[in-house]
């Protein structure tokens, strides 16, 4: 089998469906970065919860002079409250064995600081304006509620947040967004692959001479459908590369320079899940193009 | 060489049979004419022989392979032992004489110093020798033809099918087209030809098959066109 023939049939057959070509270069280009979107929002929402979901915490916050919760009388907390508060947490069943971590001041403080050192607001805060808190393990992250009711409202609790309630929202937005990326990905999958078949039937009728030739000739099958498989995974590969690159963008500018820079608590997705997602998008949108020109050649070409 | 065993053979969607218990056998080296009006069976002959169609029933030998019992894949091996030559010549009109006569070795991967080696001499074997580097369309139809069959022959083919191949050309052009199948003949090829050309037949005097509504009605060595009264 000779390259050069095969080269130079690829050639005169991509300039012969240049407009279909691009079209279907620009499909799979958009559905890829689709596709590659929805497996990182998958990847950060597992990034997420990997940071959360484990350590999920009630957190306990404790009155201040100026703290205006039920539990709260316009004055700091007494010791003899946080013990009695201590003792409730302790004892509860839903509490994990050690789960108990009590923050003073000072550490949330010092955490603040480091939170948000690039902030102006660190220099308008003094660490007696923090709050002293427990922090709370749980058993089961999802059985926060008895808990809550037990503690809320004890003399010298100001407030009980429970993280899952701010989370959820966010992971059900994220999700959200993956199946919409994933459901719109899969419809300009399909319109892909039936351009690449439509492509295929034009470039086959376009040869048929040619192919006529071939066959009567005694050229294999292969040989036939080989500048065929050869042009759609040239175009995959456009079209892979493209959204490859679209999705380092995305990440570049999105996640790198807003999304860390203004969400510092969270880990995000950076370099090694997206260069992970690009290598799945080069060989779902390889598969993609592989398996229906085969196909459709099958078809057209029939011996 | 080829032999068809009971051979019938019914299109999709037709009542009609193209051909109907058709026995025939033809030797290495022979020289067949195949005769019969339009519709008689002649082209689903020569199609069955090219298994590019399956028989309905009975069996078609080849070079000694049963082709229904030919798995899809290997049908390419089997064709390139059968040159094909037609009535409209199916010439790449891009290609010079040489790139169209090179262009059936090239498809089939052989290599590039065989190539400039045999194009030429099948050129010359068809009279074509100077005119390599000619377009088709600036040919006339008879040196089109020529074409054709340097192209069917050059694989050295143990069988070289013609379908009508002097029905587009003007009787003297026909005489030297026939020449030349004659002349590949003598190497040692078996040619198939189907005609209407009374003419050709009545001279060359070699087997003739007739069909007529799908059945073998002649069969004669050394024949002529028509039936002999």
């Amino acid at each position: 089998m000779r390259l050069n023939y095969i080269l130079s049939d690829l050639g005169i057959g991509l300039k012969r469906n240049l407009s279909m070509t691009i079209a279907v270069v620009v499909t799979i280009w958009v559905s890829l970065s689709l596709f590659g979107s929805a497996l990182l929002a998958r990847e950060q929402v597992d990034l997420m919860k990997g940071n959360w979901y484990d350590k999920i915490q009630i957190s306990v916050f404790l009155c201040t002079k100026d703290s205006g919760g039920r539990g709260c009388s316009g004055a700091e907390v007494t010791q003899e409250q946080k013990n009695r508060i201590q003792q409730v947490i302790q004892t509860n069943p839903d509490t994990a064995p050690d789960g108990v971590f009590s923050e003073s001041k000072k550490e949330a403080f010092e955490s603040f600081k480091k939170l948000y050192k690039d902030s102006p607001i660190v220099s308008t805060v003094t660490e007696d304006q923090m709050q002293e808190s427990f922090r709370v393990k749980l058993r089961d992250p999802t059985r926060y509620q008895n808990l809550v009711s037990a503690v809320a409202g004890l003399p010298g609790v100001d407030t009980v947040q429970d993280l899952r309630q701010y989370l959820d929202p966010l992971f059900k937005a994220l999700n959200g967004l993956q199946v919409g990326a994933l459901i719109a990905a899969g419809l300009l999958l399909v319109a892909a692959l039936m351009q690449i078949s439509n492509t295929i039937r034009l470039a086959a009728y376009a040869r048929r001479r040619e192919i006529g030739i071939m066959r009567l000739v005694g050229a294999s099958n292969f040989y036939i459908q080989l500048p065929f498989l050869l042009e759609a995974v040239l175009a995959a590969l456009v079209g892979a590369i493209f959204a490859c690159g679209t999705l380092w963008v995305g990440v570049y500018f999105v996640v790198m320079q807003r999304a860390q820079e203004t969400f510092r608590v969270w880990q995000w997705v950076g370099a090694t899940e997206t260069f992970r997602a690009t290598l799945i998008m080069v060989v779902v949108g390889l598969i993609l193009a592989v398996i229906p020109t085969f196909l459709t050649t099958r078809k057209y070409l029939k011996v | 060489m080829i032999r068809f065993e009971n051979v019938s053979k019914t299109y999709e969607g037709q009542s009609k049979a193209a051909l109907l218990n058709v026995n025939v056998e033809i030797e290495k080296g022979e020289f067949v004419f195949l005769v019969g009006t339009s519709g008689s069976g002649k082209s689903t002959f020569l199609r069955l022989t090219l298994r590019e169609h399956r028989t309905s029933k009975g069996h078609i030998m080849v070079a000694g392979k049963d082709l229904n019992r030919l798995p899809n894949w290997r049908i390419p091996q089997m064709r390139r032992q059968i040159g094909t030559v037609f009535q409209d010549f199916r010439l790449l009109p891009n290609k010079t004489v040489a790139e169209n006569v090179a262009f059936a070795l090239q498809v089939i991967g052989k290599p590039r110093a065989h190539i400039r080696k045999t194009v030429p001499e099948v050129l010359e074997l068809v009279g074509l020798d100077g005119k390599e580097d000619r377009m088709p369309d600036e040919l006339s139809g008879g040196e089109q033809q020529r074409v054709a069959i340097a192209r069917a022959f050059v694989n050295r083919p143990m069988i070289l099918i013609a379908d009508e191949p002097t029905g587009n050309l003007d009787p003297g052009t026909s005489v030297g087209i026939m020449k030349l199948l004659d002349r590949i003949n003598r190497t040692g090829t078996t040619v198939v030809m189907a005609t209407h050309d009374v003419s050709i037949v009545d001279q060359m005097r070699k087997r003739v098959i007739e069909l007529e509504n799908g059945h073998v009605v002649r069969d004669e060595s050394r024949g002529v066109y028509g039936y002999q009264h």
